[in-house]
């Protein structure tokens, strides 16, 4: 996977790296040449790599040997092809928000963020490059889960709703950029980074569908995950993978739930969020 | 103001050149204090300016306003002639700056920051001559991580380089380094001077101001106290030189010729502590009247004033007040 990923690299990479001059590139060029350089960190980092790119394929081994292949959750489908949805919820959420928050926190709290802005780079250049890395990363995952699920369990190829998992992927991990930029700007330090976002998401995971099927929790906990975007993002791509699912497996209110979080993740990043380490210096 | 602007640099009057930073009652207040409490400064093309001051005196905030990291309460600025309240990706792409703490971009190497950073601007420099110039050619692959304390800086030093700025600014550039990485980085910045570039440096190391600058504005308690070259500095050129020595103990310092005698500022047994605006003088008198009597004054000692001494003496009034 991380092969793969290498690959997606090399097809960033513009021709010879000596400084190519931004006025001469379009605007295009400069994400594409930020989210390079920021895969490149990405793929060097090794908690980033387990995290990220391992955990939830280790998951997927996990719970479909845990449970055994058999018919589970509310669409009678097979484990594997319960989990392997489930578990792309999870690395789309790995790739943005656990990822990003951590990162942007020990950027902002190192002062890379503040060296950057000294420069002529626009602000929305460093975000689309991030979140850009955040989608690629994503989907290269979810095609290794996949992949693994086809040939080791058997599970269904959604060719006809390919649309369906790809734009509620890409939704999500905008989304949870989004949020995650929103939440970095709630943590003072970088250690703090880490415990908080698994904090938040683990309990997430659990009520969400993506670690055991929700149609074992008590109504009232299905009631507070359906608040959560993570439920959503789950749940759209448990949709997009179902074998019986009709269309291109696109279900339009998760997706509307997850931009309404992007909206107010959004408004809460442009108000808040701080290029400079929270202690300033006199 | 007590602002004392004696001897500064001659450049005045109907052809005075643009100032690349120009500052006029400079004031930034938090809460009830007076960080930056209304300075003036100028800065001009090509020159290396140090603004030193002790921690806490305002150099950072004042720093910060010209970079465009914080607004200012009052004042005028300009900075390559934009108020960098407002500068935009054009003018930030004409300034360079080594912030006082920033950690290299994690997971890349020196050459890859350099990349990464050469993408931001219109006309970058030459990647590998812009590592030569600050020394790190052997660090060209190593993570930044991986850097000393003193590598690290001069990445930061090629990191704000790396945009060809015609101005850049280095908040203390060398704080906590040892006198080895010292010399290394002063010879980094002063090769600044023969690239042609405008340096804005702040200090907390009367050294380094005058190993370094051509000229310097002292700032204490939020206020410029002082301002000159390196050698005229608070007066200090105008300042009396000390002669000290110690004479034998067969001879009584009340034995010294009257106009001596005169300039005694301090007397410790036989060790005698003269003042003297014209040093050569009482020296040769001093001579002349030794060597009649067959006398040696092996500790001989003639000093002018530091730097050091002209800057604590500045900075200790305005820290009481």
């Amino acid at each position: 996977m991380i092969l793969l990923l290498r690959w997606l690299h090399r097809r960033l990479r513009r021709p010879p790296a000596t400084a190519a001059p931004a006025a001469g590139r379009g605007r295009l060029a400069l994400v594409l040449h930020q989210a390079r350089y920021d895969l490149r960190a990405f793929l060097r980092n090794k908690q980033s790599r387990f995290f990220t790119l391992i955990l939830p394929l280790l998951f997927l081994v996990i719970f479909v040997s845990v449970f055994g292949n058999h018919v589970v959750g509310p669409d009678g489908v097979k484990a594997s092809t319960y989990y392997v949805p489930g578990l792309s919820a999870m690395a789309v959420i790995a790739a943005s928000f656990v990822n990003l928050v951590i990162s942007i926190t020990t950027q902002r709290e190192s002062g890379v963020l503040k060296r950057r802005r000294s420069t002529p780079v626009p602000a929305w250049v460093l975000i689309a490059g991030r979140t850009l890395t955040a989608m690629g990363v994503s989907l290269v995952t979810m095609a290794v889960l996949l992949a693994v699920g086809r040939f080791a369990y058997g599970v269904h190829l959604p060719t006809r709703t390919i649309p369906g998992v790809a734009v509620t992927a890409v939704v999500g991990a905008a989304a949870f950029c989004v949020l995650g930029y929103a939440l970095s700007t709630a943590i003072k330090s970088a250690d703090a980074a880490q415990p908080m976002v698994q904090a938040i998401m683990l309990p997430l995971y659990f009520v969400s569908g993506v670690f055991i099927p929700n149609v074992n929790l008590p109504s009232w906990l299905r009631h507070v995950a359906e608040v959560f975007p993570v439920q959503h993002l789950a749940d759209g791509l448990h949709h997009a993978y179902d074998p019986s699912a009709t269309g291109v497996g696109i279900v339009w209110t998760d997706i509307g739930v997850l931009a309404l979080w992007a909206a107010i993740g959004l408004a809460v990043a442009l108000r808040r969020f701080s290029w400079t380490p929270a202690a300033a210096t006199g | 103001m007590a602002a004392v602007a004696d001897a500064s640099t001659g450049i005045g009057g109907g052809s005075t050149p643009e100032p690349v930073v120009a500052v006029r009652g400079l004031r930034k207040r938090y809460g009830r204090l007076d960080a930056v409490a209304g300075i003036d400064l100028e800065v001009y093309r090509g020159e290396i300016f140090a603004f030193l001051g002790p921690n806490g005196a305002g150099k950072t905030t004042t720093v910060e306003i010209l970079e465009g990291f914080r607004t200012r309460s009052d004042g005028e600025v300009s900075v390559l002639g934009v108020d960098p309240a407002r500068g935009d990706g054009a003018w930030r792409n004409r300034v360079g700056a080594v912030l006082q703490e920033s950690q290299p971009e994690p997971g890349l190497t020196v050459r890859e920051c350099l990349q990464l950073y050469a993408g931001y601007y219109t006309e970058p420099r030459e990647i590998d001559e812009t590592i030569t110039l600050v020394g790190l050619e052997e660090k060209a692959d190593t993570l930044g991580e991986q850097l000393s304390g003193g590598q690290r800086r001069r990445l930061d030093v090629a990191l704000a380089l790396i945009g060809d700025p015609d101005l850049i600014f280095l908040d203390e550039p060398t704080t906590g380094f040892d006198p080895s990485a010292r010399r290394t980085a002063w010879s980094v910045i002063d090769g600044l001077r023969s690239l042609g570039k405008t340096v804005f440096l702040t200090t907390h190391y009367m050294d380094e101001a005058e190993q370094l600058a051509d000229r310097i504005a002292v700032i204490a308690a939020g206020r410029i106290v002082a301002e000159g070259t390196p050698g005229t500095l608070g007066g200090r050129h105008r300042m009396a030189a000390t002669v000290r020595f110690t004479l034998p103990d067969a001879t009584r310092p009340a034995e010294l010729p009257q106009e001596l005698r005169a300039l005694a500022v301090g007397e410790d047994g036989q060790r005698v502590t003269l003042a003297t605006q014209t040093p050569l003088l009482h020296v040769h008198t001093l001579a002349e009247w030794a060597l009649a009597r067959g006398v040696d004054l092996p500790d001989l000692d003639i000093r002018r004033p530091t730097l050091e001494d002209v800057y604590l003496e500045l900075t200790d009034d305005k820290q009481e007040g």
